[in-house]
Formats: C-alpha cells, structure tokens, sequence
C-alpha cells in the first residue's frame, strides 16, 4: 500500500483545479498480491455505484422512479475507501444521498433499486424511498431525510457500541450543508466528552443544494471545527480513494484504541445536481466538465491499476460488463416486482 | 425588635418541607448569609441562609420535624440589645422576614415571596374503583416511578437512564434518585443541556438494540427535541419496513406547574397523540405511573410518557409486586357513575374525581374514566360509558383547539352519535399562553367547578 499522505498535523491539500499527478506504485516498492485484490475491488465497487447511479437517473427520467433522488455520481471514491477500513459489525449511517453507501455496504443492487421503484421488494418494501432506506444485516441505519439529523443518531450507534463493550465503530457521514446544523455540534460534544467511537465523515461535494460553501460556511475547514471539541481531524482529498482508505485506516484505529471521535473532511465533488430536478445554475458546465475530466475518481484508480500492472484493460474491461450487468439485472428486477400489497399500508406502524 | 425567620419556600410546588438540621444553635450570632439550617424538601436538601443579622435567639421548630409548613416561623432572629426572654411573652415579631435558599436567584425583595406562597395542594383523590392491587405500599408518584425504572434496569441490562441532572444531582426533580448510586455512571448518564442532540444519540442507541429511558426535564425544553422523537423514533419502524425501530422511552413532566410562566407550562398529550408511531401515556396515581412506566419500558415502541410536576409529592397505595405492570392502551374507570361521563388524564384525573363528588351532593352520578393511555385510545371504554350516561365531557389542561377533547367530540360522533343526548362538552385551558400572576394562571386552568358546570350544562340542569 502506498504510504499515508494524510496526516493529522499537516491536512491534504486537495486539488479541486488542477491536475493531480497519480501516485506511482512503483515508487513505493514491488506492490503485493493483497493491494492488488483490495484495488480491483474497490475499482469494481466504485464502478457498481457509479453505474447504478446512472441506471437510477435513467429510471427516474422515465418515471419509474418518483419523488426526490440524490445521485451520488462523483463521491464514489469516500464512501469506497472509508467502508474499506471497517468490517460488517460495524455500523454506518448517512443522509439522504444514500444509494452509494448501501451497496458499499453489501446491500443488494437489486433491493435498492426496487426500493427506489416502490416495489415490495425493496429494502423497506416500498415504504422508506430513496431517502430512507436501512439494513439491520448489513449494520447500515439508513437513509434519514432530514439533514443533520442522522449525526446525533450515528453517534448513538456507537454510544451503543460502547455500552456493549464491542470493539466495533460507526462512521457518521454528512455534507458540507449538514456540517451547519447545530446538532451536529451537539453529537461532537457528546462523542468527544464520552470518547464514543465514530468518525465524523463530512462529504464536502461544494454544494449544500444550490449554496457553496463560501456563500453558507464561515469557513471551508469544516474539519477544523472538531478542534473545539478536542476532536482530531483531517482534510482528505476525496477524489482519491487510497488516500481515501488511509485517512479513514487511521481514524477507525483510533476509535477503535478507544480515544473517541475522529473527523474527516473528504474534498469532493457531484457531477449531477442535487436532486434529479435540480438544474444546477448555480454553477457553470465548464467546471463540472473539469472535473469529471481531470479530477474522475475512478479513472484515478484505473490508472492506479493499470500503472501497478495488477489488470490490463481487458480485465477492467470485464469487471465493468460484470457491473453492467447486475445493474441491468437489479433494474429489470426493479421494474418487474410487485408494488407493494395494500395490505402493507398498514403494517411495521408500531412492533 | 425580634425578626421571624419562616419556612422558605424553595421550589414553584413546595408546600411544606422537613428541618433537617440547625447549624446555629441559639445564643450564636449570626451575619447575614450565613448557613442557619438546612431543609429537606421532597426535591432536595437546600441550605437556609439568614437575612437579618444578630443573635438566634430562639429556635422554634426543632431539628427532625417534618411536614413544616412554608411560611410558618421557624426560629427568631435578635438584634442588638434585645433579650431571648422577651420572645415566648412577646406577641409575635411585627417584621417578618424569611429566610433564602442558597440556591435559589437572587430575589431583590424577600417579602416579594412571602406574598407569592405556594397554593395549598389539591387533595389527592384516589381511584374508587375496585381494582385488586394485592399487598401495596403507600407511596408518591416521583418514588413510584423511580422504583419502575430501578426495577426494569434489574430485569434489562440493554436499560439505561440518560438526561439532564439525571444522575449526579439525583434528578431535577429527584425522579432519578439514587439510580446512580445502585446502576452507576455507564447506566445513568448526565449529558450535557442539549435536547436535540441527546434525543437523537438516544434514537441512535435504541437502533442498536439498547432501550434508552431519556428523561427531559420538563417536556417543555423537548421541543428542540421534536424532529428526533417525531421524524427519526416514530417513523423509522415504518420506514424501513419493520427492519428496525426504537425501543425507547422519552419521559418527564408536563404540563403546568405552578407559576412558572408560558414557556414552562404546556400540556403536549395532543402533539404526541397525533403521530403514528408513538405510544402515549399520561398517568395519574402512583400505581398507574408505576406499571404504566414498566409496560413502556418493556415496550419495543417508542413511548411518550407525560408526567406531572404537581402529581410528583402525592401518594397512592401502590403493590408491592415488582412484576406489577399495567397495560398500555387500557383506560381506567375510576369512578362508576349512570348520569354523565367524565374523561380526563393525569393531573386533571383529580381534578374529574373531585368534580364527581361535588356532582353527588347534588345528586349527579358521574362516571370519571382515567384514559392513561391516548395513543392508542381506549375509545371502546368509553363509547361503552357514554352508552349508559349518553353525556360526555372531556377535561384536559391542554387547550381546547385541536386537543384531546376536540378528538373525544369527533369519536363520539363517529361511533355514539346515537347515544349522545347532549353535545360532547370540552373543559380545557384557556386559549392563551399561560400567565404568571398567580390568579391569572387559576383562571386560565380547568378547575373542578368549570367541571361542574359542564356536567351540569350535558345534563341540562
């Protein structure tokens, strides 16, 4: 593995505008056999979210899909590289840009999608949408509509991990609009105060909505504000998923060594507006082409790869049909399944 | 000339309080500010300190009485020159003064207070009814529900107890008391004052499995709680398709205390009772309080349970029993009655039973029904009454738009629209925030003469 660029004294710069030279494995020594496996598994990871996001943007546009949807095309490389470094026990929650995190966290493409076409079966039968979708399996607590509000709720996942004497951790993502809601501060005094094991991920795409941060955060280091809590904390540029994977390797020991929280301000970037009838004016198309084309996280790993000598382009290649196809499969499934029974109106009300 | 310390008032609802130890003794001299005793309240045990500087001349109400009522003279207070013999021949000091609590603010005028003493309580109407408790034990409603708690925290190891001054401070309102001493600091959790946040940790942890009791000091300060318990407690069993949901319970007092002012002072039951998802609960006596908090406890749903600050002091015969439970949906038909019905919840259930026998010296037999619950409602008990009485009336001490009395109306209609010889008739607070002056706050809650008066407008009499 490549060595850890982010550290906690001296934050990662992102470069948002200009080219990021790739990172030579080479450099680093003969990479072995297990970087390899863990690298094409993130590149196949990645490449599922980025293809189901897109199958779920051609869905909704033929409106097989209702209601609001949060494509999470262009942050793929945050939540690939944070759900690298924890393990099924722990729990991991986020707000409503939701569909990447559940199929990093094994959900199936399949129940997801029929969730977001109003199928029975679909992770919550039809009844949670695109916002609101959980897996008690998978340790993944949704999904939550409201924003901020899912901060103090991952922070009670791990008060819980705690008060059971697990070693286990949870990882609190929110954006860069939620990192103003005051909750928020509330849970960091909480986590901090109590040493409760979670890393506070904020995904800083630039945009809460149609705000950038410069026109609604005082500052643009978010991290920063667990300094007043005691929290220590980093910036990681979030278009890069191994440097992605160390920062969040570092965090998730040291709530695992049982010192309390750990913020992580990734830098990234959504290609597709904010919702699906967002029309994004609040930004220009040359800046979105910039990064798609010089900034694209999964073409930062391909080319990781291919350098590495781990896959030629043929393999890649295979990967991306297999992806392909179990996207057209989960789509298929989501546009065949049942609605929901009437009946089910009326159950999971109360236990 | 000999000055009275009297019996401090040291909280919105103290009546009467116990001396539990004079630190000056009589010949000592005393400076103003100085620790004359210190008194035990049903809250806590506060220090009582002197306003008037001189000599303690005489105390009159020894160390260990209980039950001393506020404003009564407790010891006398000599200034220069003055003698200790003069006191038990003289007639009672012409200035009187009182003692401050350590603790309370600063008031720029102590007889301000004096004035302001707490109304007498309202006597503590019992159920009538005929329900077999087994072997109980007398107890107040605060150690009835403490007791609760203690005992589904013996039973539940996933059980903790989190909340403003729950644990060190014994409880705002020493509801918590001594559960940190027996379950100690991992169970019984003092957080920080932040109610929104709290809430949502609770949320969190009850996703997880554990079953949060999250005590808010008041239901008031739950506001800034509302988007967790409505939008991530209530909703998420639905939400996810019954996957997961939040076995919690979110408890403390509510409504109006005494005089303690709008902000303070609300009756929540109508805001909760609406929401799906939510289990309601507002008791009366200490034997429902205590099986009612054990059901919710036990109960995978998140539970609403509405206290009262006023409720806390009184006591009940409650059963010795730990396994005593009282289920959750189920009304109470707290007094049999044939002419009209009375339906009422928590603190007003006293105020409904007291209504009752001011009725039967007129000859009215009114049936009064303790709801407990209001979400779900126990809608069949009381169709089946206002079957027998055909006469509804409703007491509540939340307003009357939009509240529990306003639902009661559109059910009766609904379901006993046959039955009904008069319209269901509301009895709630009046329409406006609630004053502080103290005979503003009484005109603006239900009393049991506006109850009588509505049982006897029904009855058309």
């Amino acid at each position: 593995m490549v060595a850890a660029t982010a550290k906690k004294s001296a934050p990662v710069k992102p470069s948002m505008t200009k080219q990021a030279s790739p990172p030579r494995q080479a450099e680093k020594g003969k990479p072995s056999n297990q970087d390899k496996k863990l690298l094409l598994k993130m590149y196949e990871d990645m490449l599922l979210i980025r293809r189901f996001e897109e199958k779920a943007g051609q869905l909704y546009g033929q409106g097989a899909i209702g209601g609001f949807c949060h494509l999470y095309i262009g942050q793929e490389a945050v939540v690939v590289g944070m759900q690298s470094t924890i393990t099924n026990d722990d729990a991991v929650i986020t707000t409503y840009r939701d569909h990447g995190h559940m199929l990093a966290c094994g959900m199936e493409p399949k129940g997801v999608m029929a969730e977001l076409t109003g199928r029975q079966g679909g992770y919550s039968r039809g009844k949670g949408g695109s916002m609101h979708m959980f897996s008690s399996e998978k340790n993944f607590y949704g999904g939550h509509g409201i924003v901020g509000a899912s901060v103090p709720i991952g922070v009670g996942l791990a008060f819980a991990r705690k008060y059971s004497g697990k070693n286990t951790v949870s990882l609190t993502y929110y954006g860069d609009g939620a990192a103003n809601q005051g909750q928020v501060y509330e849970a960091f005094n909480m986590a901090a105060l109590w040493k409760l094991p979670t890393v506070f991920v904020i995904e800083n795409n630039q945009y809460a909505m149609g705000t950038s941060v410069k026109r609604g955060a005082s500052t643009p280091d978010f991290y920063k504000r667990g300094e007043a809590f005691g929290i220590p904390s980093m910036k990681v540029d979030g278009m890069d998923v191994i440097k992605v994977r160390e920062a969040g390797e570092i965090a998730v020991a040291h709530c695992r060594a049982g010192k309390g929280p750990y913020v992580l301000q990734m830098e990234t970037y959504r290609y597709r507006g904010h919702s699906m009838s967002d029309p994004a004016k609040y930004r220009t198309r040359d800046e979105v082409d910039k990064m798609r084309a010089e900034r694209d996280p999964i073409e930062h790993l391909q080319a990781q790869i291919i350098d590495a000598g781990f896959a030629d382009e043929a393999a890649l290649k295979k990967i991306d049909q297999d992806v392909k196809k179990k996207v057209v499969d989960a789509a298929d499934f989501a546009l065949t399944d049942a609605e929901p029974d009437p009946a089910e109106l009326y159950t999971d009300v109360l236990a | 000339m000999p000055i009275e310390v009297l019996m401090p008032a040291l909280s919105p609802t103290m009546t009467e309080g116990k001396i539990a130890r004079w630190l000056k003794h009589e010949g000592d001299s005393v400076k103003s500010g100085e620790v004359l005793a210190e008194i035990e309240t049903d809250k806590a045990t506060m220090e009582v300190e002197a306003v008037d500087e001189g000599t303690l001349g005489k105390i009159l109400v020894p160390e260990g009485t209980e039950n001393v009522a506020v404003n009564q003279p407790i010891a006398v207070i000599l200034g220069e020159g003055e003698d200790a013999k003069s006191i038990g021949a003289g007639k009672p000091a012409a200035k009187k003064t009182e003692a401050k609590a350590e603790t309370q603010d600063e008031s720029p005028k102590a007889e301000a207070k004096a004035a302001a003493a707490p109304v007498a309580p309202a006597s503590t109407y019992g159920h009538q009814d005929d329900t077999d408790l087994g072997e109980t034990k007398v107890m107040t409603v605060r150690e009835a529900l403490r007791d609760a708690m203690a005992e589904e925290m013996r039973r539940d190891p996933d059980v903790f107890v989190m909340g403003e001054e729950v644990a060190e401070y014994q409880g705002a309102y020493k509801v918590t008391q001594g559960l940190l001493q027996e379950f100690g600091d991992r169970r019984v959790v003092d957080t920080p004052i932040t109610e929104h946040g709290f809430a949502g940790l609770a949320v969190g942890a009850a996703f997880a499995k554990l079953k949060p009791v999250v005590e808010f000091m008041t239901w008031n300060f739950a506001l800034q709680a509302m988007d967790h318990i409505i939008n991530s407690a209530a909703k998420t069993r639905y939400m996810s398709g019954g996957q997961m949901g939040s076995p919690m319970v979110f408890r403390g007092p509510n409504g109006a205390a005494s005089r303690v002012g709008a902000q303070h002072s609300q009756c929540f039951a109508s805001w909760y009772a609406h929401v799906p998802g939510l289990i309601v609960v507002s008791p009366y006596s200490a034997d429902d309080a205590k099986g009612l908090l054990k059901s919710a406890i036990r109960d995978p749903n998140p539970v609403i349970f509405l206290e009262n600050e006023m409720l806390y002091g009184r006591s009940f015969p409650v059963p010795v029993d730990p396994d005593y439970t009282v289920p959750i949906g189920k009304a109470r038909i707290v007094r049999k009655g044939k002419d009209v019905t009375i339906t009422a919840f928590s603190i007003m259930v006293g105020v409904a039973l007291e209504a009752a026998e001011e009725l039967a010296k007129e000859g009215i037999d009114a049936e009064v029904i303790d709801l407990r619950t209001l979400r779900p409602l126990d809608t069949a008990t009381i169709v089946e009454s206002v079957k027998k009485t055909n006469r509804l009336v409703s007491v509540e001490e939340g307003w009357p738009f939009a509240g529990i009395g306003s639902e009661l109306a559109a059910l009766m209609m609904e379901q006993a629209f046959d039955h009904l010889d008069a319209p269901v008739k509301r009895v709630c607070a009046v329409d406006v925030p609630l004053p502080y002056a103290a005979n503003l706050e009484k005109l603006a809650l239900p009393q049991a003469g506006h109850v009588v008066a509505a049982a006897k407008e029904v009855l058309y009499r």
